[in-house]
This record gives structure tokens, sequence and C-alpha cells, in this order.
């Protein structure tokens, strides 16, 4: 039911261009679970409901993209929301978008600070390829240190694994 | 474009090095029948007719006990309670099965100073091993307790103890919506702790200068992270870095002359090695990865450092000019945050095993891999200076606290800090200027 492919196949093909060394094989990262895009709220009026189905309405409004663990590939449900923002900046052509990447807490501050870069990058490398330039994209990382659900379990951890598009 | 008002909005700081609530924290231990060498500390004498300013004997014996090396033995036990060399019973404390005894006293000499004399024995020898008299202000009696502690460790195990070093870490606190970080140093028994830097925004990786009188860390106080050092003393700081992206892992070279450390100016995580004096920087790793959380050997030939180049995190050496990369670290998923022991033989860093996040020792000769802990968050190891110790973070009931493993694993202990979280510490190097003595 998820269309992750795409995605993972792109991120995995960049980061082989990218002229990894070493000794194994670039993976991508462990199957996407299907339950980030039901619990993102919107960041903009602070309050839009938990449970909520995306529509494709409301796709503007979702303004965090949530990743698997490890992993900085973004699936098909979030890809859409990345779309409908880069639509809206193609047509907005005064604004600029800052991209602010995240991580849960597992692991240690500093790979999940380059993590949450890596985040960021794969979003603004979408937003690129759909047209908005370059030099209106801003990232930038705050690793582990900002979750927005503060508890040490699965489901905090999928909520504080993400990306968030602020312009 | 970031809003530019947005800059200014969060950062309070410290700029001087202000003095926080004392005794922040107890200290328990959490695994280990202290399995070490039985050595009994009396009680110091004291003439005074309130309680004494500080409780030295007890002092001392925490520091032995967290080592891992000493069985310090309960007071219950002792048949006599000697305060002066001539009060001492060899066959008194045979009995009790102790092999080493430290007696001594504190007493007032002028208003707010203090003299304070121990003796250390070698029980089965019946001899002297160490007696020294220190005259001190009464802010001093508990480093003094510390370099006891340390001649104490030294006589008897043949290392330098490291009791009279010190600690930074980072705590965070709820503050209304917001939070507030601090950095923080404080004694190596997590007392006395000091302010160093505050700010609204998050606080990272502190790292030691060799000399112990500067800190390098990174701080988001511009919505993104920079690196900064500053000076302990004069509380003066530096914007060390702060190119685009991230400017992080801040780790001083042996000399002090040289900071490892990771930025993706030029794109995503790398490693550069930066000339604190000049600035330059030389870029040490080249590719589409992560490679971030550089450690120098002490020698100063190599780093070590994180890197997800074969797909998962794992951890490689290369010589300090970037060249010779090799891969250390096969077993398990993820292996992170790696540093060196002081004699350079071994590397603490992070594994991961059965999804949890453990400290781990990774012997350099054969590359064999231990676990020291079994909590399921730990994070951020360091080694004590003298190598025997090792701090880390971890989480306990949902906090973020600090805890520490002797290097053999035996002994395990945790900082219980009164609220918040507590984070990244690390051990300072050796204070040259404490070790005086009369």
């Amino acid at each position: 039911m998820k269309k992750i492919a795409g995605y993972i196949v792109f991120t995995a093909f960049v980061l082989a261009l990218a002229g990894c060394g070493g000794d194994e094989a670039v993976k991508p990262d462990a199957p996407v679970e299907d339950r980030g895009g039901a619990q993102t709220t919107g960041t903009g009026e602070g309050a839009a409901g938990t449970g909520e189905a995306v529509g494709a309405q409301d796709l503007l409004s979702e303004r965090r993209i949530h990743f698997a663990f490890d992993s900085s590939a973004v699936d098909g449900e979030y890809a859409a929301i990345v779309e409908a923002h880069a639509a809206y900046l193609v047509d907005h052509a005064g604004l600029n978008v800052t991209l602010e990447g995240h991580t849960d807490e597992r692991g240690t501050r500093e790979y999940n600070l380059a993590l949450g870069e890596r985040r960021a990058a794969a979003v603004a490398r979408m937003m690129r390829a759909l047209g908005v330039a370059g030099n209106r994209i801003q990232t930038t990382s705050y690793g582990e240190e900002n979750p927005i659900a503060p508890e040490h379990n699965e489901s905090a951890w999928r909520e504080n694994r993400r990306v968030e598009i602020s312009y | 474009m970031l809003k530019g008002t947005r800059y200014w909005i969060a950062v309070l700081l410290c700029w001087s090095v202000a003095p926080s609530a004392q005794a922040i924290l107890t200290i328990e231990i959490t695994q280990g029948e202290a399995a070490g060498l039985p050595v009994a500390i009396v009680p110091f004498a004291w003439a005074g007719k309130t309680a004494p300013p500080q409780h030295i004997a007890n002092i001392i014996e925490a520091d032995l006990l967290r080592s891992g090396r000493f069985a310090p033995i309960e007071r219950k036990q002792f048949i006599s309670s000697p305060q002066r060399d001539a009060d001492v019973v060899y066959k008194d404390w045979r009995l009790i099965k102790a092999e080493a005894l430290v007696i001594g006293s504190i007493k007032l000499v002028n208003p707010g100073r203090y003299q304070i004399e121990f003796r250390l024995y070698d029980i089965y020898k019946e001899k002297q091993l160490a007696g020294y008299r220190y005259t001190v202000d009464r802010n001093m009696l508990r480093t003094t307790a510390h370099q006891i502690s340390d001649i104490v460790y030294e006589q008897l195990t043949g290392q330098p103890g490291a009791f009279t070093t010190r600690i930074a870490y980072i705590t965070r606190q709820r503050q209304g919506k917001g939070n507030v970080f601090k950095l923080q140093v404080a004694d190596s028994d997590g007392y006395a702790p000091k302010t160093i830097v505050r700010s609204s925004e998050p606080l990272l990786s502190p790292a030691w200068s060799p000399d112990g009188k500067r800190l390098a860390y990174v701080s988001f106080e511009h919505k993104r992270p920079v690196l900064y050092t500053q000076d302990l003393g004069s509380g003066r700081r530096e914007k060390l870095a702060h190119f685009k992206g991230i400017n992080s892992a801040p780790a001083w070279s042996p000399d002090g002359k040289r900071l490892a450390m990771t930025l993706s100016r030029d794109g995503n995580a790398e490693i550069y090695v930066m000339n604190v004096a000049s600035r330059r920087l030389t870029r040490l790793t080249r590719n589409g990865v992560i490679d971030t959380e550089p450690a120098w050997s002490p020698n100063g030939l190599n780093i070590v450092f994180t890197s997800d180049r074969a797909g998962r995190p794992q951890i490689y050496r290369m010589k300090a000019d970037g060249s010779d990369v090799e891969r250390l670290t096969f077993e398990g998923s993820y292996n992170a945050r790696p540093s060196y022991s002081p004699d350079g033989r071994s590397l603490t860093l992070v594994t991961r095993q059965n999804g949890k996040y453990h400290v781990g020792i990774l012997r350099l000769d054969n590359l064999a891999l231990q676990v020291l802990t079994d909590s399921k968050l730990d994070e951020s190891p360091s080694f004590a200076p003298n190598g025997g110790i090792i701090i880390y973070a971890t989480e306990l009931r949902g906090r973020g606290v600090l805890a520490s493993v002797s290097s053999d694993g035996r002994v395990r202990q945790r900082y219980r800090f009164e609220t918040g979280d507590v984070r990244e510490p690390a051990w300072s190097p050796y204070d040259q200027q404490l070790h005086y003595k009369e």
C-alpha cells in the first residue's frame, strides 16, 4: 500500500552516486512503517487535530515529513506533502523555505546531527527536482536535540524523526 | 532566508563562571560488589563543637569505591579508631582483613582556614606509605580530600588517581514552554557545579583542551549548530566555526594547537582539522556519507571517527592527515562515538546490541569488543585521564542521568542530579596546578 519504492531507490541511487567506499553495499533502510501520517499535526496554527487522514486539500497544512529509523528516504505519503509544498513555492517565488532535520533520541548525538541534516538534504533535493531554486532553500539540523514528543518509546521516536518545513 | 529576528530571541549566556547550587547529586552503586583492595578509612579527628566543615573520610571513601579498585570496609567493623600515628595498632586492622589504613585530622587554624593531615599505612608491612599536611581555605577542603584520594590510589595501585579532575556536562531543564540548557563543570564526583554557558537553545559536545583551561562546544543559539571555544578562567568566548551547515563534534589535538571537527559546508558531514591560531582548515574525509565524531589518539598520529560509508555507522581510523583509512568495528550494526583510552590501547564507544545502546570497549590489538553496560540508551562515553573509569550518559525513568563504569566493567554508579536531564559528560585532563602538597 505504500509507494515507497521510488524514493528509496532514488535515495539509494544518490548515495551510491556520492561515492561510498567501504566494503558493504549501500542498502536502503528497513521498510517504512505505515502510521506516521495519521499522527502528524500541522505546525502553522499549532493545533491541527491528531488522527486525521491526510486529504489532498490538507497537504499544505502538513509541515512535518517523517522518516524510518536511521533513514532519510521520503516515503510516498510524505512525498505527496513535499510535492505540494514544492508546487506552492514554485507559484510563490518570493518565499524562501527552511528545512529543519530531526532524529529520535537513539544513537549518538553527533551522528544524529548529521543524520538530521541528511534528512533535510533529502527533502531539499526533492524540492529542487520539483523546480524550487536551490538558493531559496535553507537546510539545518537539530539532530536529537529538539524532540516534539518527550517520551522514550516507539511512538515518540516515530514522531521525532522528521523534517520541518517552514516558509 | 531565516528571519533575522529569530536570532535575537533565544540566547542568554553567562559570560562568567557563576557558582550554582552545591551538592546537586548523590552517587549510588548500581552494580558490583566492591571486589577491590580492602581499605579502612577512619573518620578524621575534629576538635570543633559543631560538625566538621567537610567529612574528609567520607569523600575519600566514596572516591575509592567509585574507582572499582577498592573495597572500603564498613566502619562498624573497626576495632579501634586511631586518629594519630601513635594510636595505630596493626593487629586491629589485620583482624578485619584491611590491607591499607587511612587516618587523619582536620583543624581550624585561622578563620576560614584549615589544616588537614593524613597518613596511609600498609597493614601487612606495618609501615606508613605516605603522610602529608595541607593548609587550605574552606572552599578547597573537598579538593584536598580528592588529592588525598589520588595519593592513596597511586600508592596502592601504582597508577595515578584522577579524583582531582573535573567533568563537563550539559543539563536541560524545562522552563515554561521552553528549556534552559547549561554547560556545567563539576568536580569528578559531581560536586561544586559551576555554570559555564546558559542558553535557551541546545548545547552539545563539550570537549576539554589538553591543558584543561578551555572548552570547545556546540551551541544552537543561532538556530543552527555553531562551534565555540571558551576560556574557563576569563569566560571569554570565541566563535570558531560558523560555516554554512553543521559545525560540530570538536576534538582537541593532544598538543592543543588543532581542533578536529565536523563541518558540512561542502555538502555533507565531513571531518576537518582547524589550526586554532590561524583558523586554517584541512579537510580529511571526502565522500557522500556521514563522517563525524573524530577523536585523536593520545600520540596525535591517528584520528578515529564514525562513518556510515558501509551503510551503517561503524568506527574507522585514519592517519591525522586523513590517509590510510581502515575500519575497526565489524560486530553489530551500530558502533559510534569512539574515543581513546589514555594509554592509546583501546577505544570506548557506543554499540547497539539487540536494539539497545550500550557503552563498549574495543581493544585495538585484536579488535575485540566488550560491552560494559546493560542499560538501553547509553551515550557519550569518555575515559577518566587515568583510564580507570568511563563516564557516560544514560536514561533512567525518563530522565537523562550520568553514570560511570570501571573500565573492567566491574563497578557501575549513577550520578543522581536533583532535576532535569543531564547528558554529554566529558572528563577533564589532569589539572597540573592542583598537584601541590606540603
